[in-house]
């Protein structure tokens, strides 16, 4: 089944609010090899000016994972999962992410292209704060592969 | 910051992989694919073996840019083409090599460009990072 030429557009429900942990920030900057006083000791990111430690650049991949389950959970979407292979990946900051953060994503589906038989999707996740205010967007590209 | 120049090269770093980073980062990152633990399920799909996520070394590359920025400024743009893939070793795992050049400047900000390597052929394509500075 090929994917569904009219997810072009289509935008999701925000996800339930997603509360940044001091632990899970640690936990993400250790397995990234990230050894930045900023991203573990909460002295050091005060005396940076942040409220708690910051996070990694690429933590918005945790937030933006309950996205892409909306994405493939759609109905109509065509996508199988088994042939989902990411293209690339793109995070636009207003600020950095800090532990405490309660973050919401909205998905919106940007781009559908076919390319040699594959589809390339363009899901873009936008994340603002617990006051609307815009934190985030989380930007993939996923390619389905099409029948061999 | 005024003394960069475009094609300095801010940091270089190399980082090695095992299983036990892939397990860990699955449990980080929620990312739960067995093809990045077990080498009979990335087999079955055509791969030759166990894979690093391509988001941890998305995660990893842009490190050596972050630990030289120290307080001075921030990432505002990340982004990266997942070109090839990174092959873990059950014993020997793996080690990625990161450069980070001045890719562009302008006021207040720079483009890092990354090139990062797995045996001499670059994994990651178009990764850049734009970041503040101070």
């Amino acid at each position: 089944m090929p994917v569904n030429p009219e997810l072009q557009g289509r935008v999701f429900p925000p996800t339930a609010p997603y509360l940044v942990g001091r632990e899970k920030v640690r936990e993400f900057a250790r397995a990234v090899l990230a050894t930045s006083p900023l991203n573990h000791d909460p002295a050091a990111a005060s005396a940076a000016g942040y409220s708690d430690i910051v996070a990694p650049p690429t933590f918005p991949v945790v937030v933006q994972e309950a996205t892409l389950a909306q994405l493939l959970a759609e109905p109509d979407a065509g996508i199988d999962f088994t042939r989902v292979v990411h293209g690339d990946q793109r995070f636009t900051y207003t600020r950095p992410i800090v532990a405490g953060d309660e973050l919401t994503a909205t998905l919106a589906v940007t781009s559908i292209k076919s390319l040699g038989g594959h589809s390339m999707v363009t899901a873009e996740s936008t994340i603002v704060d617990a006051g609307g205010a815009h934190v985030v967007t989380a930007i993939s590209t996923l390619v389905v592969r099409g029948d061999e | 910051m005024s003394d960069l120049t475009i094609g300095d090269v801010i940091a270089e770093k190399q980082y090695h992989l095992t299983r036990d980073t892939l397990v860990r980062y699955a449990g980080a990152s929620g990312d739960f694919n067995p093809i990045h633990y077990r080498d009979d399920i990335a087999q079955s799909v055509g791969l030759p073996g166990v894979l690093a996520h391509g988001m941890l070394t998305m995660g990893i590359a842009v490190q050596p840019v972050v630990d030289w920025l120290e307080n001075r400024g921030t990432v505002l743009d990340y982004q990266v083409r997942f070109t090839r893939p990174v092959l873990v070793d059950p014993t020997d795992g793996a080690t990625v090599t990161v450069v980070a050049k001045v890719g562009a400047l302008e006021n207040g900000a720079a483009r890092i460009d990354l090139t990062v390597t797995f045996n001499d052929e670059t994994v990651l394509g178009k990764a850049q990072a734009r970041v503040s500075l101070a």
